[in-house]
């Protein structure tokens, strides 16, 4: 199940948030805990030599960013959009997603099988991946039941964590696939691998040869370290800009064959029934998003004036082009500023600066891909799709301001 | 010339490790690096549990769901119900609608395997592989054949004396068969 229902607990967590944010409107960066560490803070710091050298770096104890988890072991957590600067997803707040939980891997003892249709199956050790030429590139993650619940049964008091938490952006580390199968020597006539998990879940995907080739990775690295336990420890396959759940974690086998094999996660979950009462299936891509991240609920603007609208915006087929800015419900929109470098299959910031009079209002956010594609109204996406569909929400987000300041989610116009 | 011969080399050592394509081999790489060592039969057979729709991968051993309805009740029925329709968790049984295939119009319709499961081969591949939950991978071959016979018959696909094994089940059509067609976006201005 993809399909993200908020539980109660993640309501009351997402409430729990809320409470900070009356008394400090920016509430992204101020989730400051009730009992704010005030011991540890001299009244004057320039006064008091500071704390010593650790090995171990620790957030300031003022920052409090929370994942949001909903289920336990079957289920996911959400990543706190709102409180992220930049594009970059700090390793210990990247979402999660897992079908039987994080499973205890001795790196020491890890092996990744290559077989099938290949001139020399071969086992490779952590070591021997190692050894192997390396890259790293900034990609997103997604999972492609992300927004659903800003699909059907939306409700106001969503924050961009509930709604699109399940994006992240690293830098990933690994060696690319392409270079692993030159090594085992994949026979003619192979076009579909089998990736595999060592997760209690062994979770299986087909993944087409092509996607080898082009820009596949075993990755074993994240923002500079090893992957942490919840994204794959020691490895994993990622497969840039395609829905979260293909990238299989703690991947240890993949078989080359000439035809899919057709697993419980790409037929029974994974897949789009259509209007037209057919199903898609292998709809890898995630289409082109963004999300304003500030101002959003919730948040309350404490008075009119001056506002920087933040946000994010990705698309799976590449760079985004341009993102559009609307404050004024849809009838104008202003091409936002978009922070350079602006990656291909990346987060990429956009920023856009709004003066607000005090009136009510709806924020949107509308990305447009170098495909050509545009993010599409929740009618377009509703009319294509229809409402039983259960992945690739990217439909624009709706953020209606309210007189008193509130920011409400919403629908859009 | 001295010039020449430094531009050439800095050229050269541009292609070498300048930019290049993801997939594509670094041009001063050799045609095999040769990490890794050859997998052992056993190490395969080990691991390879896939179950493909033709039946590959199938092992020996079969079972029926009179084998199948006493499993179910002990290993199965606490998470996804006591007829298999009731949940709390997934539930595999429910042949409702029993016409068109509404699931993209109308959200209120329950995904079963016996109304939108495309391969009967993929139930065996993944009871086996990740059920029951608590207990993954502890089912033996006859075991899983006879739960997957009582699942099939449960959802009116299979009668209930039917022996499923590698050579009945790949024969098994499921209702939503032809239910299912490959991605069609391509990026690009259209909305699908
Ligand atoms: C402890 C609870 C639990 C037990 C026991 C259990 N299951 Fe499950 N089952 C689940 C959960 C949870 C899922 C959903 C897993 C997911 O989405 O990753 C599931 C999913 C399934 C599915 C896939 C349903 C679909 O439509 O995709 C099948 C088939 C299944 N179980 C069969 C069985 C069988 C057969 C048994 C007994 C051998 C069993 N389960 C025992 C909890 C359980």
């Amino acid at each position: 199940m993809a399909d993200v229902s908020i539980s109660r607990r993640a309501l009351l967590a997402s409430a729990a948030s809320a409470v900070g944010a009356h008394a400090l409107w920016r509430v992204g960066h101020a989730q400051v805990p009730a009992q704010a560490p005030h011991t540890i803070v001299p009244p004057d710091p320039t006064k008091v030599p500071g704390a010593p050298l650790s090995e171990l770096g620790r957030r300031s104890p003022f920052e409090r960013p929370r994942r949001i988890p909903v289920g336990s072991a079957q289920g996911s957590s959400l990543a706190p959009l709102q409180d992220l600067y930049g594009i970059v997803t700090p390793a210990d707040l990247h979402f999660e997603r897992h079908h039987a939980g994080v499973p205890a891997i001795d790196p020491g003892r890890y092996k990744l099988l290559i077989h099938g249709m290949v001139e020399r199956p071969t086992v490779f050790d952590l070591e021997a991946l190692k050894r192997f030429p390396s890259v790293s590139h900034l990609y997103f993650l997604e999972c492609s039941g992300n927004g659903g619940s800003s699909y059907r049964n939306i409700r106001p008091d969503l924050t961009p964590q509930l709604i699109d938490g399940l994006t992240s952006t690293s830098e990933w580390t690994g060696v690319p696939l392409a270079t692993l199968f030159r090594e085992v020597g994949v026979k003619p006539g192979a076009k579909w691998l089998l990736a595999e998990g060592a997760d209690a879940a062994v979770m299986a995907r087909s993944i087409p040869m092509d996607k080898a080739a082009e820009d596949a990775l075993i990755a074993y690295g994240q923002n500079g370290e090893a992957l942490r336990p919840e994204q794959g420890y020691p490895a994993r396959l990622l497969l840039p800009g395609w829905e979260g759940n293909a990238n299989v974690k703690w991947i240890r086998r993949i078989e080359i064959a000439d035809r899919p094999f057709m697993t419980r996660e790409e037929t029974s979950k994974y897949t789009d029934p259509l209007p037209d009462g057919t199903a898609r299936m292998f709809s890898f891509a995630m289409d082109a998003k963004s999300i304003i991240t500030f101002p959003a609920y919730p948040v309350i603007l404490p008075e009119r004036g001056w506002f920087e609208i933040s946000g994010i915006a990705w698309s799976g087929r590449g760079r985004i082009s341009r993102v559009d800015v609307s404050t004024d419900a849809g009838r104008r929109w202003t091409p936002a500023e978009l922070q350079s470098p602006v990656l291909p299959k990346c987060h990429t910031r956009f920023r856009c600066l709004w003066r607000w009079d005090g009136r009510e209002t709806t924020l949107l956010s509308r990305a447009t891909d170098e495909t050509g594609y545009v993010q599409p109204t929740l009618e377009q996406l509703r009319s294509a799709r229809g409402l039983g569909t259960s992945y690739h929400f990217n439909h624009i987000r709706a953020w209606r301001v309210r007189g008193d300041g509130t920011v409400m989610f919403g629908l859009e116009g | 010339m001295r010039v020449a011969v430094v531009l050439l080399a800095l050229t050269l050592a541009a292609a070498a490790c300048g930019n290049r394509d993801q997939g594509a081999a670094r041009p001063d790489a050799p045609a095999r690096f040769g990490f890794g060592r050859a997998a052992t039969a056993e190490e395969i057979w080990a691991w390879n549990i896939d179950v493909m729709p033709d039946g590959a991968g199938l092992p020996p051993g079969s079972g029926t769901a009179a084998q199948g309805v006493a499993i179910y009740a002990r290993k199965c029925a606490a998470c996804h119900g006591r007829t298999g329709a009731e949940g709390p968790f997934d539930r595999l049984v429910g042949r409702e609608p029993r016409s068109g295939f509404p699931f993209g119009r109308d959200p209120r319709f329950v995904k079963t395997l016996g109304n939108y499961w495309p391969y009967a081969t993929t139930l065996y591949d993944y009871v086996n592989r990740a059920m029951p939950l608590d207990a993954p991978g502890s089912l033996t071959p006859d075991e899983v054949y006879g739960l997957v016979a009582f699942l099939l018959w449960r959802n009116e696909i299979v009668t209930d004396t039917a022996v499923m094994n590698a050579q009945t089940l790949p024969r098994v059509v499921m209702p939503a068969h032809d239910r299912f067609v490959i991605d069609n976006r391509r990026g690009g201005p259209e909305v699908r």
